[in-house]
């Protein structure tokens, strides 16, 4: 039988130290998959695991871990079901740092890609990337913002919608404001102007007039836009100010002017803490989807045991029910070609309801691993391969 | 017949009403399925329940204020269903689907609901007049319930509401445009329908009853809302002009009904 083998670390385990030692990038990947025979190898910059197919498990799982001996110490060792599971809740971003994370799965996808699948990674990988899918079409793990940015951006659209074409004054160069600022032209919004805490104020009051959202994030201590500048400049237009600021930017009393809409980082935070708990309830509805995929995985593996000996049988039937037809031929000639049809067609229907229910049998044999011994009796009662012998 | 397609209608528009209540306070998802299966299987029962009672009569026979009532819902709870349950505006049904409960249960309470309820006025002129102003009024409930939507949604932002994103509506702005789209739409369906019924009164030489009247104080309120819309006004105080417009579409749905239609 081929094993599926996962030899691997990642973020729950490893230190970034320990990770960046056995990461790996593309063209590395794909040496590595062809120099351990049928293999496919999954970097980022949470994990680094090595999946491989062969019948020997643990000399397949020695040999990943020697290519992985940095992080000998912290290393996870998977096989068959328990591997599979493990892929799909990756694939799914169940195990990701931010639940439910989306990038992953292009990952996983990319790294089939780059891999040397045979029969049993190909549809490991292949399913793995349709349960991903699966658990973002039917659960909503993936669609509230798991950052302070995206979910700035995605306050936005719940005042203006579609974000094309939506000016932003982004006040401040620094890091935080520009992330807030990229996660919104990331949405079609676009840059009117960046200022600093040194920008004329006039000409700060001029640009604001065309702007839909202001995102603020300096490190002066004095107030940049107060509430009379912010209503004399809106002119009754909706308008969303973010301050990410520490100490604030903004005039919290612009918040009570009417169609202006403030949120500091505090209420950010508490937005993306509470969208985390909405993501770690959607998991559990996830994780009951990863587990059926992995049962299914599991139920297609283990067939792969009695599959040889199921066509054996199937062949050696009709092996019969040839000769046995061919026996016949002195009455079937007699008959003309409708009649001689229909006896045809009858005695392939008897061949095979007889064989329906062994054949349903030994495939649930396989799945509670019994199928090795099923096939052995199958090939000894009907002396299947006999003949070779 | 009527009888057997009325209770599970009105049953499954209240499953849907309630269904939308727990899909704004707890976390969405089942309860707006289902929520959504309430309308789908109470508008087929309440179309079987039409059916019927227009397989049933000879003329019109929604002729009755409680009738006219039974297919005004009819024509929200359609429009809801075939425009507004999209996901985006879904919760636009928070709004809706209770409306259409009382108001089913009403004309139910007043006869609308089952058989007998023929009129003297032809057919034509019913299905001119009648047709259009219910017209008119479904888009103008429907605009009513956005605006709803609108201040709710609001006051979520301005609340600084922690689970906003948490629980989707459809945007302040696209609210704000589609409820003044939807009223455009129907103040030229209502001018049509008042119309008709002038024509009719001058033909006849019947005088003006208070519903004409409040239904013309409707007409102005919806043409000045427009007329606003056009100028700029918008947003919040939009959305209160659109309730304010409503208010007096139930005062002449419910209220007046009597005197016309006596």
């Amino acid at each position: 039988m081929t094993h599926l083998v996962l030899v691997g670390t990642s973020h729950h385990l490893a230190p970034v130290e320990l990770r960046e030692q056995v990461a790996v990038d593309k063209e590395r990947a794909a040496e590595l998959a062809t120099q351990l025979g049928e293999a496919v190898v999954l970097s980022t910059c949470n994990r680094t695991e090595i999946y491989i197919a062969a019948g020997d498990d643990a000399a397949a799982e020695a040999r990943a871990a020697a290519l992985l001996e940095p992080a000998a110490q912290v290393l996870y060792r998977l096989r068959d079901r328990a591997a599979a599971l493990h892929l799909f809740r990756v694939a799914a971003g169940l195990d990701s740092l931010v639940p439910g994370e989306g990038e992953i799965l292009g990952q996983v996808r990319a790294a089939h890609e780059n891999g040397t699948p045979g029969l049993l990674l190909d549809r490991v990988f292949r399913q793995a990337v349709h349960v991903g899918g699966k658990v973002r079409a039917n659960t909503a793990i993936g669609e509230s913002p798991a950052s302070v940015s995206s979910a700035a951006a995605a306050l936005a659209e719940q005042v203006f919608g579609d974000l094309d074409g939506c000016r932003i004054l982004l006040i401040g160069a620094g890091e935080v404001g520009e992330q807030a600022a990229k996660s919104l032209r990331g949405r079609g919004a676009e840059i009117l102007l960046t200022a600093n805490s040194k920008t004329d104020r006039e000409h700060l009051a001029q640009q604001l007039a065309e702007a839909d959202v202001v995102v603020s994030a300096t490190s002066t201590h004095d107030v940049v836009l107060d509430a009379a500048t912010v209503e004399r400049a809106r002119k009754g237009r909706q308008l969303l100010l973010i301050d990410l600021a520490v100490p604030r930017d903004l005039d919290p009393a612009i918040h009570e002017l009417d169609g202006c809409y403030l949120y500091d980082i505090d209420d950010l935070e508490a937005i993306v803490a509470e969208t985390l708990a909405g993501r770690r309830s959607e998991a559990q509805r996830a994780e009951s989807i990863v587990a059926a995929e992995a049962e299914k995985f599991h139920e297609w593996h283990a067939s792969l045991d009695v599959v040889p000996a199921i066509a054996s049988l199937r062949a050696h039937a009709e092996e019969i029910r040839e000769a046995e037809l061919k026996k016949a031929e002195g009455v079937l000639g007699r008959l003309d070609a409708s009649e001689r049809s229909a006896v045809e067609s009858l005695t392939a229907q008897i061949v095979n309801k007889l064989l329906h229910l062994p054949t349903v049998r030994m495939k649930q044999a396989a799945a509670a691993a019994d199928g090795v011994i099923y096939a052995e009796a199958v090939r000894h009662l009907f002396g299947l391969g006999e003949d070779e012998r | 017949m009527a009888e057997l397609f009325f209770w599970p209608a009105l049953l499954f528009y209240g499953e849907a009403a309630l269904g939308y209540v727990g899909e704004a306070t707890r976390v969405p998802g089942r309860a707006g399925r289902l929520a959504l299966w309430g309308v789908r299987l109470g508008w087929l029962m309440q179309t079987a329940l039409l059916a019927v009672q227009a397989a049933r009569e000879d003329g019109f026979p929604w002729s009755t204020w409680a009738g006219s009532l039974n297919l005004f819902v009819w024509l929200v709870v359609t429009v809801y269903l075939f425009w507004g349950s999209r996901r985006p505006y879904r919760l636009l049904g928070l709004t809706v689907m209770p409306f259409a409960v009382a108001l089913l249960a009403v004309a139910r309470a007043g006869g609308g609901t089952g058989i007998g309820s023929r009129s003297n006025y032809s057919n034509l002129f019913l299905v001119a007049h009648v047709g259009l102003v219910l017209v008119a009024f479904a888009g103008f409930t429907l605009t009513a319930g956005l605006s709803a939507l609108y201040l709710w949604q609001e006051r979520r932002l301005k609340q600084r509401n922690a689970g906003i994103l948490r629980k989707p509506a459809p945007s302040l702005a696209t609210m704000d445009r589609l409820s003044f789209r939807l009223a455009a739409w129907s103040l030229p369906a209502l001018t049509l329908g008042i119309a008709v019924g002038i024509v009719r009164l001058v033909d006849r030489g019947d005088g003006v009853d208070a519903l004409v009247i409040a239904t013309l104080v409707t007409w102005v309120v919806w043409a000045g809302y427009l007329l606003l819309r056009v100028r700029g006004f918008a947003g919040r105080r939009a959305a209160y002009v659109a309730l304010a417009g409503f208010l007096l579409i139930i005062v002449v749905r419910i209220a007046l009904q009597g005197v016309h239609f006596a």
